[in-house]
């Protein structure tokens, strides 16, 4: 799957999107693997409760499944307006 | 519907009086346009960060909840990423409505979902440094007053 970074989680991973396999079932678990690679995945995803995600371009909980995700996007609270 | 986003700026007064001649029968127009402001340590620039694709449907899907929501004619967002100085434009929307009541309800509703429902981050740069703008816990609660009863 297609993994996206924004804002200051792409500032602190150092990219703004890269192909991840994983056989996560939760965005959670995928959020575990992320943090276990390398300090700058364990800083970014310090405190999730900082973080938003969205699965195909829709938000949702990092308890929310991940079959058949394409693209999981990972960012902070949004500041539009 | 109509909704834009993108980098250039445009023209607030040609935006609204071209939404208002497309609304024929339409007893009320609301506009509101959010402008870059300046901070207490002097903001050099704004940038605006989106996700392209997501950005789009999350302003189509609240644009959508609130045409259900009230009896509107039309809606229009207009809202810029990238680099912007300060007293720029950023954004703007417009509504319609037989009666300004629902156009007003509806502007204040697409700027309460916008402003924290759609994916963009905004990044100051002042004479002190450059930080990403925080989401203020407000922008959240306000989001509750549609929600509720």
């Amino acid at each position: 799957m297609q993994v996206l970074y924004f804002a200051w989680v792409r500032e602190r991973i150092g990219l703004p999107r890269e192909e991840v396999q994983s056989s996560a079932a939760t965005v959670m678990d995928l959020v575990e693997e992320l943090r276990a690679r390398e300090p700058r995945y364990a800083a970014a995803f310090a405190d999730v409760k900082a973080l938003r995600v969205a699965v195909d371009q829709s938000l949702v909980d990092f308890d929310a499944p991940l079959s058949g995700a394409r693209e999981v996007a990972f960012f902070p609270p949004m500041t539009g307006g | 519907m109509q909704i834009r986003v993108q980098q250039e700026s445009f023209a607030f007064g040609d935006e609204a009086e071209a939404f208002v001649a497309r609304q024929a029968g339409m007893g009320a127009v609301v506009t509101f346009s959010g402008i870059v402001r300046d901070v207490a340590a002097g903001l050099q620039e704004m940038e605006i960060e989106h996700y392209p694709g997501m950005t789009e449907n999350a302003l189509s899907e609240i644009a959508s909840e609130a045409q259900r929501r009230w009896q509107l004619g039309d809606v229009l967002i207009i809202h810029r990423y990238g680099p912007m100085r300060p007293e720029e434009m950023i954004m703007m929307v417009a509504t319609s409505a037989p009666h300004r009541k629902d156009a007003f309800a509806a502007a204040d509703f697409l700027m309460d979902y916008l402003k924290s429902r759609a994916p963009f981050w905004k990044k100051e740069k002042t004479r002190e440094g450059t930080g990403w703008v925080a989401a203020r816990e407000e922008d959240e609660q306000a989001l509750e007053r549609w929600t509720s009863g």
